[in-house]
C-alpha cells in the first residue's frame, strides 16, 4: 500500500484513491503526418520498462481528480518525487545514479523482497 | 450577461417530490432516535448543490459579492456564513462545492452568471445529483472511522475541513461544519447503499435516523 503524497491536495493520501496512468512525459509529435511508422508506434505503443527510477503519471480519482506525475523506483516501489503536471522531476535516474550510496541499497532491499 | 441558456430545474406545479434518501426511508428502515443513541443520522434534503469551476481569484470575487462568503484558496477547505445555512467547499485548485437551501440554487447562479459577465468559467447544477447526510453524535467519528479510508480523527481533521475520498468502495465528499457535526455529500445512486452502509456500521452506536 502506498502513501502518495498528491501535489494538489498537498497531503498525503492512500493508495485507493489514486489511479496509475503509464508512463509521464510522452510527447505527441507535432506533425502526425510527418511521421514515420516506426516513430508513430513507439509514441502510440512502445513504452519504457526501466529498472529504477521510473516517471509515470497518476491519477488522484477519488480526490481532485487532477493527474500528476511520480517517480518511483521499479525495483523498492519507492516513490522518489510527486510533482505536478508541466514540472521538471527533480530527482531522475541520473540524479539518483549520482549519489551512489542510495540505488545500491535501494536495490539489495529490492531483491531481498 | 453571459449567452448562456439556463433555466430552473425545481418543477413550478406543485408535483410531489422524492429526495434520494426517500426510498431508503421506505424499504431500508428507518431505526428510531432513543435515549441510547450515539450516532444520529438525517438528510438535508433538496438543497442547491452548484459545481463552481474556474480562477480563484475571478470566483473569489463574486462569490463573495453575490453570497458574502469568501472562496476557500486553500486545499480541503471548507467555509460557511454566519447561519451555517451556506457553504463553498474546495474540491481541486479549480473547483469548488456551493451547497444552499432548497430554492436559492437558480438565483445564486443566475447572480454568479451576472457578477462572472464574461470571464472564463463554468457553474453547473448538480442538486439531484447527490443528496447531503449529516451525521452527529459522540459516535459520529467512530462509525466514519469504519468507514472511510481518510483520517478522521479529531486531530487531523479539524472543523472547517472537507475532503472528498472513499467511503466503503463508494466516493464520497466528507466535510466537517462543527465541532459535533459531519456532514456526507452521496451520489444519488449511492445513497442508498450508503445509507445501509451507515445503518450497518452505526448499529454498535444505536444509530438512529431523524427525519
Amino acid at each position: 500500500m502506498f502513501i502518495i503524497y498528491c501535489p494538489y491536495c498537498c497531503e498525503y493520501r492512500e493508495e485507493e484513491e489514486f489511479h496509475p496512468k503509464g508512463q509521464a512525459h510522452i510527447e505527441r509529435p507535432k506533425d502526425p503526418e510527418a511521421c514515420s511508422d516506426e516513430e508513430w508506434g513507439d509514441y502510440l505503443f512502445f513504452r519504457d520498462n526501466p529498472r529504477g527510477v521510473h516517471h509515470e503519471m497518476w491519477v488522484h480519482a477519488a480526490g481532485c481528480r487532477k493527474f500528476f506525475n511520480v517517480t518511483r523506483h521499479t525495483v523498492s516501489y519507492k516513490i522518489l518525487e510527486t510533482y505536478k503536471m508541466g514540472e521538471k522531476p527533480s530527482v531522475t535516474a541520473e540524479s539518483v545514479a549520482a549519489t551512489t550510496a542510495t540505488p545500491e541499497s535501494v536495490q539489495k532491499e529490492g531483491v531481498r523482497a | 450577461m453571459s449567452k448562456v441558456a439556463t433555466f430552473d430545474t425545481r418543477a413550478e406545479a406543485d408535483l410531489p417530490v422524492a429526495t434520494p434518501m426517500a426510498y431508503s426511508f421506505a424499504h431500508s428502515g428507518a431505526p428510531a432516535v432513543t435515549p441510547q443513541s450515539r450516532v444520529v443520522l438525517r438528510e438535508r434534503p433538496l438543497q442547491g448543490h452548484l459545481i463552481l469551476r474556474g480562477g480563484a481569484i475571478v470566483l473569489d470575487e463574486a462569490v463573495r459579492k453575490v453570497l458574502g462568503i469568501n472562496l476557500p484558496g486553500e486545499p480541503q477547505a471548507l467555509t460557511l456564513d454566519e447561519s451555517g445555512q451556506r457553504s463553498v467547499q474546495w474540491l481541486s485548485p479549480d473547483e469548488w462545492l456551493v451547497i444552499v437551501p432548497d430554492g436559492e440554487a437558480f438565483e445564486l447562479e443566475t447572480a454568479l452568471r451576472h457578477e462572472l459577465a464574461d470571464a472564463h468559467y463554468a457553474i453547473s447544477d448538480v442538486s439531484g445529483g447527490q443528496t447531503l447526510l449529516e451525521l452527529e453524535g459522540e459516535g459520529a467519528t467512530e462509525v466514519l472511522m469504519k468507514s472511510v479510508i481518510y483520517d478522521v480523527h479529531p486531530s487531523h481533521f479539524k472543523v472547517g475541513k472537507g475532503v472528498t475520498t472513499v467511503f466503503a468502495k463508494a466516493t464520497v465528499i466528507l466535510r466537517r461544519p462543527s465541532e459535533t457535526r459531519w456532514e456526507l455529500v452521496v451520489r444519488r445512486s449511492f445513497a442508498d447503499y450508503t445509507y445501509r452502509w451507515l445503518l450497518d456500521a452505526g448499529d454498535e452506536f444505536a444509530i438512529g435516523v431523524e427525519r
